[in-house]
């Protein structure tokens, strides 16, 4: 069954393939087949796989396909490797992937580029497989950057509106400043270690660098930044909320559920060089602190549906980075995989108010929903449970699982992880309440029929009890080591736990009954200049505009007669004044040529005649 | 025999090839000036003949046989070109005939 693997990727990339040529020709029915069917495929290979490999003994598994790059003693294979990691992740991206699909297949079908989007779905699931499987960095580097192209054309999918296009440059300029600082990275471990293959290139960093070196201390920096830019964390996280321009199930798949983790899952992959750079891993938790609070600040204020859902993830992956950066990988690869689930359910069930409302972004704009689609309502509830990580859903036990990790490094970052969960409760069952609750503004306008409803019911019960699921990560990542101070476990275990119930308590008397006004809050000068501040994403794109785009433009307007151009086109406006004169000589008149011919034949006689 | 010596022929034969310059160079008429290029052509005939009858060989008077032919090659395309050209442009005026300037 192993010897599958290969099709895993091949089928959503032959999937693509057929659409983009073939798609104008194919009715919507035969295109969402082709579309849904291909990733579809890759999920039934994935489980069957995933069902014989939990079955066996756990070991890796290498599978390659051929040669890609030989020159020298530099040789990248298409190769493929399989372990818990790569297996957790390949559950997701095939299956909420395929869940996604299905919906979308409802969700766009009255798009005019229904096949075109199809397409790009089933390209960016290719890329992403191909990051996942690969089992060298040069092939992860292929799929890092298709990813990247796919959320490119996806984000300015819906390309007559400017802004869209806006968005999406922005997003694939913003992840491109990370994606250089990887391929540098590469290159750094490429000329020191002498092997693109990840494994080796772990074992041999473990045994040529000591801890705390140089060398992977930089290393470990420029992967970083990579994920950094991927992943959407201080400072390169400005891009995400923008990202929203996209197709509702475009937000779900590749900017909550898949691509967005990738950063996380790149720095699981070489954990082992991050545990030899111990500045570099306390700077993943800070990254992953600092970003989680602010996104959650962020998002208290945010009036978009989708942009709210955007600053959560932001947050939540500050949450992954933060498991990461106290080496807790095993509880960031789990907090990924839950976090996929419930929030992609939020994205689908936001997609399906959206949809029934007529691409009404507003949360204040809606309001009583609750009997109007009950559907959505519960797949919100279930999700913003999981997601503010109330007792028994599956973000409990992952993001539970992070803070206890993290009490264990640093007191300071478990209680900063706290207060992050606490606004969470609150942002997420503000829209909650916003949105369902109160009394109806409006009527709906469409049902959301059964396309758009199974992977909201599945995806529901996967919030609910995928904490449940047990994959062994252990024998891939490092364990943690054992907790040290029994005495205040229970404390903290309390706290913890106690911290998201008290946002939502907080949400409750806001939103709900009322007992509180926020407007009343906000009202106040400080408070406001506060409101404003969040809800810009702290600025970050003014101060971007300022320090480096605005001098660069200054920079590029006085350059904007390039000296080295002026030079060239000098040579051609002189060989133009040449041309001119030769041209002139053509005068279309049998007698001047004659003459021509004649003086010509003066000259040439008096020459010889002188000479 | 030979009464004429050959410098009076060769200067005959270089005033002709004058005058034939002269016509192609001033009439404007293309009839006129394929038959100034007859003249031109006629005139290096001439002066292969003297050369050859100067010297006693037969060299020059092969050539002319070849001049000959080449004028009525000449003559044959040219009328042809000029009936096409009257026939396209109602004119034979050479000089209003001159679309082909760069």
């Amino acid at each position: 069954m192993f010897d599958l693997l290969g099709w895993v990727p091949i089928m959503p990339l032959l999937g693509f393939l057929l659409l983009v040529f073939y798609g104008r020709r194919l009715s919507n029915f035969h295109v969402a087949w082709i579309g849904i069917g291909s990733v579809g495929i890759s999920a039934v290979l994935v489980a069957l796989i995933g069902f014989e490999f939990l079955q066996g003994s756990m070991a890796p598994y290498r599978l390659a396909l051929g040669s890609w790059i030989a020159s020298g003693d530099l040789s990248i294979p298409f190769g493929f490797y399989l372990d818990a990691l790569s297996l957790t992740i390949l559950f997701v991206v095939t299956g909420v992937g395929f869940l996604i699909h299905l919906y979308a297949a409802e969700f766009m079908e009255e798009d005019a580029g229904f096949a075109r989007f199809f397409a790009y779905m089933n390209l960016f699931v290719a890329a992403m497989l191909v990051l996942v499987l690969a089992d060298n960095l040069v092939l992860l580097y292929l799929g890092w950057e298709g990813v990247g192209l796919g959320s490119y054309l996806l984000i300015g999918f819906w390309y007559q509106n400017p802004a869209n296009g806006y968005a999406a440059r922005k997003a694939f300029v913003m992840t491109r400043i990370g994606d250089t600082a990887l391929a540098l990275g590469l290159f750094l471990l490429f000329t020191e270690l002498h092997t693109f293959d990840i494994q080796s290139l772990m074992i041999q960093a473990q045994s040529q660098w000591t801890t705390g070196a140089v060398l992977p201390i930089v290393a470990a920096a420029l992967i970083l930044g990579g994920a950094v830019g991927k992943s959407a964390q201080l400072p390169l996280q400005t891009w995400l909320p923008d990202a929203m321009a996209g197709p509702t199930p475009v937000s779900a798949l590749i900017h909550a559920a898949t691509m967005v983790t990738a950063g996380v899952y790149l720095i699981a992959r070489t954990h082992a060089l991050f545990v030899l750079a111990p500045p570099v891993q306390g700077a993943v938790a800070g990254i992953g602190v600092i970003t989680l609070l602010m996104a959650g600040c962020s998002g208290l204020v945010q009036t978009d549906i989708k942009r709210i859902l955007a600053y959560s993830t932001i947050s939540q992956i500050g949450y992954m980075f933060l498991a990461l950066g106290v080496g807790a990988w095993s509880a960031a690869i789990f907090h990924l995989l839950t976090h996929a689930f419930f929030k992609a359910l939020l994205f689908l069930a936001a997609g399906a108010v959206i949809f029934s409302f007529h691409h009404e972004h507003d949360i204040f704009k809606m309001g009583g929903l609750r009997k109007a689609m009950p559907l959505a309502f519960w797949s919100f509830m279930i999700g913003s449970a999981a997601l503010t990580a109330l007792p028994f859903t599956s973000g409990f036990y992952s993001k539970h699982e992070i803070l206890l990790a993290a009490y264990e490094t640093s007191p300071l970052l478990w209680g900063a992880g706290c207060l992050g969960a606490l606004i969470t409760g609150i942002y997420s069952f503000r829209l909650v309440f916003v949105v369902f609750f109160g009394k109806p503004t409006r009527e709906i306008e469409r049902e959301i029929g059964g396309r758009m409803s199974i992977p909201l019911v599945l995806l529901s019960i996967l919030a609910l009890g995928g904490g449940l699921l047990q994959i062994p990560l252990d024998t891939v990542l490092p364990a943690l080591p054992e907790p040290t101070s029994k005495h205040a476990a229970s404390l903290i275990s309390f706290i913890t736990l106690a911290a998201p119930i008290l946002g939502l308590a907080i949400a409750v008397l806001f939103y709900l009954t009322g007992t509180f006004s926020a407007a009343h809050f906000v009202d106040l000068q400080w408070t406001r200049r506060i409101s404003r501040l969040f809800l810009t994403g702290w600025g970050l794109d003014e101060i971007y505009g300022t320090v480096l785009i605005r001098p660069f433009k200054t920079l590029a307007n006085l350059n904007k007669n390039d000296g080295v151009d002026q030079f060239y086109l000098g040579i051609a406006g002189l060989i133009l004044q040449w041309h001119r004169l030769a041209s002139a000589t053509q005068t279309g008149r049998i007698r001047g040529y004659a003459s021509m011919m004649a003086w010509g034949v003066v000259v040439v006689i008096a020459i010889g005649l002188l000479s | 025999m030979s009464a004429i010596p050959a410098e009076m022929g060769l200067l005959l034969s270089g005033l002709l090839f004058v005058l034939g310059l002269i016509g192609v160079l001033a009439r404007r008429n293309l009839i006129m000036i394929l038959m100034s290029l007859e003249v031109m052509l006629n005139a290096t005939g001439l002066a292969f003949i003297v050369s050859g009858s100067k010297w006693g060989q037969a060299d020059g008077q092969i050539l002319f046989l070849l001049v000959l032919t080449l004028a009525a090659a000449e003559v044959g395309i040219g009328l042809g070109l000029a009936l096409q050209i009257f026939h396209r442009f109602k004119t034979l005026d050479a000089d209003s005939i001159n679309q082909m300037q760069g």
